[in-house]
């Protein structure tokens, strides 16, 4: 009886996937006359490569190490060393990750082959570490919160659900109006309700705050989504249980904690899942919002994919980041499977 | 395909003409969702099936911002139509792909045409356009009396450094949120198109146009250096909104009076000549090589999957008439290919209020480079822009996006 | 119709309650507010209101012109009959294949079925974007008997907008998830008597799965609603295009926001219809599932 289900998975999903596997081994192009050669894994390794340098200050004439007005040393720009030059062949192409200073006397530099794609990585994880806990816990307690029996709490249901109904491309729009530098909607209340003391800032412009604002709105448009899967959960729990809870005179949090809390087991690994592939599939928002930036602070690991296999026509590109992902969200699934197993 | 034959029958059928000898020819175009531009281009087929008897065209409207990937797609499943419309930049990549065949017009027939509007790759004709699109530095005269400044012309257009005084006098003045709207909230090709010639002005490019081969050297020499500094300071100054703009901004902030300057196509230069009677098109200043802007907007070709190209040239040729270059002129505001169209049209025969567009395509218009690549390399430029714009190292930039635009070349085997 | 007040709804509580479903309220509605507001005035005053509390209140120049003038713009009407076609179709379909399919994963024993069920949680993982060019030339290239005759290819059609999007992991999985919680004696017992597979299928377990048939439902049809890559790669014709293809119809050159607000207003209709409709049929099931359960 499954088969019906599996069947049309297998053809529509799985074996395109097969298909994107098979390519991110190849030079595949969106568009292109030349024939498709087989690449091995230079397309992993153009993703992932990474490099260590070290580079010392400037120095002056008599060997003393120059130092800008704040007594930093003063180092040389990487490109001056390593681009063009043959004894630095292995980190061609390569670009300056992150850098810290070891001493006074040298910085180390990491260098990535392709920063872009390490910054998308790493957003990527950022989100999914906020978002995902969050919106869990947001969307139970409102669960919890519409599930009480109140005149005209269907009318409440309702609304929390809202932002799901309209189309994530329309709210990332309307929330560009809200977050807009000079006289978006946030910044005018924020203004008001401090009463002028707040200046306004660009939230989307601001590198330190855009994945930031991307997280907050994010939350807030797909945590009555959550909040539907927790509450068919929750009506799943027999009300005999609460009756007899009632009985034994359990205050809420013992109620929650004995009754409801076990009774969503199911569901909270339901959730959890799906928030975190969610999470992990981060696009549309990016899309409409920012594109990736200022300076790459929202790259995410799908923006990034579809980029590449469209934008810049690297099919080949995009399908590795796809199976990389996949094997990313896989591993972490089975981890999570793993502490959320059921202790027999 | 089948179906698109079916409905071409079916239109043959509904017409009422003859159809047993007509050969059904299946058309693409980019407009829908305009309604002028829809009634213009179905106005041409309609003209063209009366006009002859062997070819019956059916159109096929799409909206702009879906049109590329419907192509792609399409090619991709072998489903594309007989005649298309492309983007002038884009085309040498579909051209070099073989999803675009060489055009089968006399070359005469064009001689008088923008050199914007004529889509030549490897020598070979694979493309015409209606019409060309412009930029132009819009502001009003009242403004420029404001501030002091003085009028430039297409024969004297403003140095690098009086457009710089110019922004910055608008930013002392105290009277503009900024002192110039440059487009920033409308990501994609509007920033190849309206920023690309800047740099081009101060003397680098996008890519090596004596080889197409590399972009070292030109994206990252001394003049690209120079023009990314620039670039950055004016944001730094505060002299226009970044990436970060709200695309209200972009619509109505010129003519909500926030900006004393835009950069913007001539598309949207009806709204201003409505808003203010002292409107300005001013050409596009110099930074040392030369005032530039771009050129080549959308064009027509044929498909090279199509079996009856000479059915499509000629259909394309019938389009080409003065008549109709001026009713796309006269719809959406754009600039009538052929000086002849130009003078039976509302804003750009002689002395409308619009001409001056025709002479800064003319003059000033500067093709985005013709190369297969110039797809990947857009996009590139397109996000080190708005990276610089954002505060990134200039030098780290420009060379990471060269680097990016070399090893794309490298990987299409020089897209030869 | 939940007249049952228990004894501590009384008074302040009461108040304290209402109030803080009200305060959330009112941050969730504001989008479909200002969506539904814009929608009436002219770009102008759209555009300088959204930098006040003005964004959400019908005051100005309000008009219907936005909605007449989506309406010389696109086929709205077509856009939205395409939409509610393919979506409905596809959610019937996903409900019955996707039930069944978790129903033989909980309750019947065969070889592999873990295994499965892992592969089929694992594709969740695969966003549709990465997967999308491999489909289509599976698209294009797929037989097709139907009353013309035999056929290849998919394209221009609603089957390709249906089909593919049948079965999903999603669904599935959440099905699954709901199935573990039903109590196991009652398919036990009726197994005991004899009833078969297909039996038990329709008689026991759907009837109880009210809440997750809605919730599931619900994902789905915002889901296909929402769908924009798919069909604008695999439909070139207008008669077939869904509403989010059409929305592009609004991004030409002479974007006209208010007239995007009316356009979002009208399509936003049909899922909100939808949910609203879902929401009561859930209750009405947890009402019954509640006494068996």
């Amino acid at each position: 009886m499954a088969l019906p289900g599996f069947g049309l998975i297998a053809i529509f999903i799985i074996l395109p996937f097969f298909f994107a596997i098979a390519l991110s081994f190849t030079n595949q192009r969106l568009i292109s006359p030349n024939p498709t050669q087989f690449i091995g894994m230079a397309n992993y390794s153009r993703l992932l490569g990474v490099g260590v340098t070290t580079i010392q200050p400037e120095r002056d004439d008599e060997g003393e190490i120059i130092r800008n007005a704040a007594g930093a040393p003063e180092y040389p720009r990487l490109r001056t060393i390593i681009r063009g030059n043959p004894d630095f062949a292995n980190l061609a192409g390569m670009r300056e990750w992150f850098s810290w200073e070891r001493s006074d006397e040298a910085r180390t530099i990491v260098l990535a082959r392709d920063v872009v794609f390490m910054k998308a990585l790493v957003n990527t994880l950022l989100f999914v570490i906020i978002v995902a806990p969050v919106q869990a816990t947001l969307a139970l307690g409102l669960a919890l919160l519409i599930n009480q029996r109140l005149r005209g709490i269907s009318f409440y249901r309702a609304v929390y659900f809202m932002p799901v109904v309209v189309s994530i491309v329309v709210v990332s729009l309307l929330w560009r109006f809200i977050y807009d530098g000079n006289n978006g909607l946030l910044n005018n209340m924020l203004s008001a309700l401090t009463f002028g003391w707040f200046e306004g800032h660009d939230w989307l412009g601001d590198p330190s705050t855009a994945l930031g604002a991307i997280m907050v709105m994010s939350i807030w448009q797909a945590v009555g989504f959550h909040m539907v899967i927790w509450l068919s959960g929750l009506q799943t729990i027999s009300p005999t249980l609460y009756e007899a809870a009632a009985i034994e005179g359990a205050s809420k949090a013992q109620t929650f904690r004995y009754v409801t809390w076990p009774g969503l087991r199911n569901t909270a690994v339901l959730i959890l899942i799906v928030i975190t592939m969610q999470a992990f599939a981060l696009f549309a928002q990016i899309d409409v919002m920012t594109n990736g930036g200022p300076r790459d602070s929202t790259q995410t690991i799908v923006f990034q994919a579809v980029e590449r296999g469209y934008g810049r026509q690297d099919i080949s590109g995009g399908s590795t980041i796809s199976v990389l992902l996949f094997l990313l969200v896989l591993t972490i699934s089975l981890i999570q499977g793993f502490l959320t197993r059921e202790k027999t | 395909m089948k179906t698109v034959t079916l409905s071409a029958s079916i239109v043959a059928l509904l017409s009422g003409t003859a159809v047993s000898a007509q050969t059904p020819l299946s058309m693409w175009y980019h407009g829908a969702g305009n309604v002028v531009e829809s009634e213009i281009i179905n106005g041409i087929v309609s003209d063209f099936n009366a006009s002859q008897s062997d070819y019956v065209v059916s159109l096929e409207s799409f909206p702009q911002g879906a049109y590329n990937d419907s192509v792609i797609a399409a090619a991709l499943a072998g489903n594309l139509p007989d005649i298309m419309d492309v983007d002038g930049p884009v085309m040498p990549n579909w051209a070099w792909a073989g999803y675009m065949q060489p055009l089968l017009i006399d070359e005469d027939v064009i001689a008088d045409f923008l050199p914007g509007t004529k889509g030549y790759y490897n020598d070979q004709l694979y493309s015409v356009g209606f019409w060309d699109a412009a930029v132009a530095l819009v502001t009003r005269q009242s403004i420029l009396d404001e501030l002091g400044l003085r009028t430039p012309t297409l024969d004297d257009p403003w140095t690098g450094d009086e457009f710089n005084a110019a922004l910055e006098a608008a930013k002392q003045s105290g009277n503009y949120e900024y002192a110039i709207n440059l487009g920033m909230a409308d990501a994609g090709e509007w920033y190849p198109y309206a920023f690309s010639p800047f740099l081009q002005s101060f003397g680098g490019d996008i890519i090596d146009r004596e080889t197409y081969q590399t972009a070292e050297g030109v994206l990252n020499g001394d003049e690209a250096m120079a023009f990314g500094e620039w670039w950055q300071g004016l944001f730094e100054a505060g002299y226009a909104p970044g990436t970060s703009q709200d695309p209200a901004d972009l619509d109505t902030g010129f003519t909500d009076g926030r900006f004393a300057f835009s950069w913007t196509g001539n598309w949207m230069a009806l709204n201003t000549l409505l808003a203010f009677e002292d409107t300005l098109f001013l050409p596009a200043p110099d930074f040392g090589h030369g005032p530039k802007i771009g050129a080549a907007s959308w064009q027509f070709g044929v498909s090279a999957t199509s079996d009856h190209p000479e059915g499509a040239s000629a259909f394309i040729e019938f389009a080409l008439q003065d008549e109709y270059l001026a009713a796309f002129s006269d719809g959406i505001g754009l600039i009538p290919a052929t000086p002849t169209a130009a003078e039976m049209t509302q804003y750009y025969s002689e002395g409308a209020p619009m001409a001056v567009f025709f002479d800064l395509s003319a003059a000033q218009g500067t093709l985005r480079p013709v190369t297969p690549g110039y797809v990947v390399a857009a996009k590139v430029f397109e996000k080190a822009l708005a990276d610089i714009a954002n505060g990134a190292d200039v030098a780290d930039t420009l060379d990471a996006a060269v680097d990016e635009i070399d090893t794309d070349i490298q990987r299409n085997n020089g897209y030869n | 119709m939940m007249a049952t007040i228990s004894p501590d709804n009384s008074g302040l509580r009461l108040a304290v309650r209402y109030t803080v479903l009200s305060l959330i309220a009112v941050i969730f509605l504001f989008p479909l507010v200002f969506m539904v507001v814009s929608s009436f005035k002219p770009d102008a005053q759209l555009l300088a209101d959204t930098a006040s509390l003005r964004a959400f209140l019908p005051v100005g120049d309000i008009s219907l012109d936005n909605y007449a003038a989506a309406f010389a713009r696109a086929p709205v009407g077509l856009f939205v009959f395409n939409s509610v076609l393919v979506t409905g179709v596809t959610v019937l379909l996903s409900l019955f294949v996707c039930s069944l399919a978790a129903f033989s994963f909980v309750f019947l024993r065969w070889r592999g079925r873990k295994l499965l069920l892992a592969i089929i949680v694992a594709t969740l993982i695969v966003p549709f974007e990465t997967i999308a060019i491999p489909l289509l030339l599976i698209a294009a290239n797929l037989p097709w008997i139907g009353l013309d005759g035999f056929q290849i290819g998919w394209l221009n059609t609603y089957r390709v907008q249906i089909i593919p999007w049948i079965a999903d992991g999603l669904t599935i999985f959440l099905f699954v998830q709901y199935f573990k919680d039903l109590p196991g004696e009652l398919i036990e017992a009726a197994r005991v008597e004899g009833a078969s597979s297909w039996t038990i299928y329709r008689r026991i377990v759907m009837p109880l799965a009210g809440p997750v048939l809605a919730t599931a439902a619900i994902l789905k049809f915002l889901i296909m609603y929402n769908q924009y890559l798919w069909p604008l790669m695999v439909v070139q014709q207008e008669s077939y295009r869904p509403v989010m293809v059409g929305l592009q119809y609004f991004f030409q050159l002479n974007r006209a926001w208010g007239e995007i607000m009316a356009y979002l207003s009208m399509i936003t209709v049909p899922v909100l219809a939808f949910y609203l409709y879902m929401q009561r049929a859930f209750i009405a099931s947890i009402a019954s599932t509640g006494v068996k359960g």
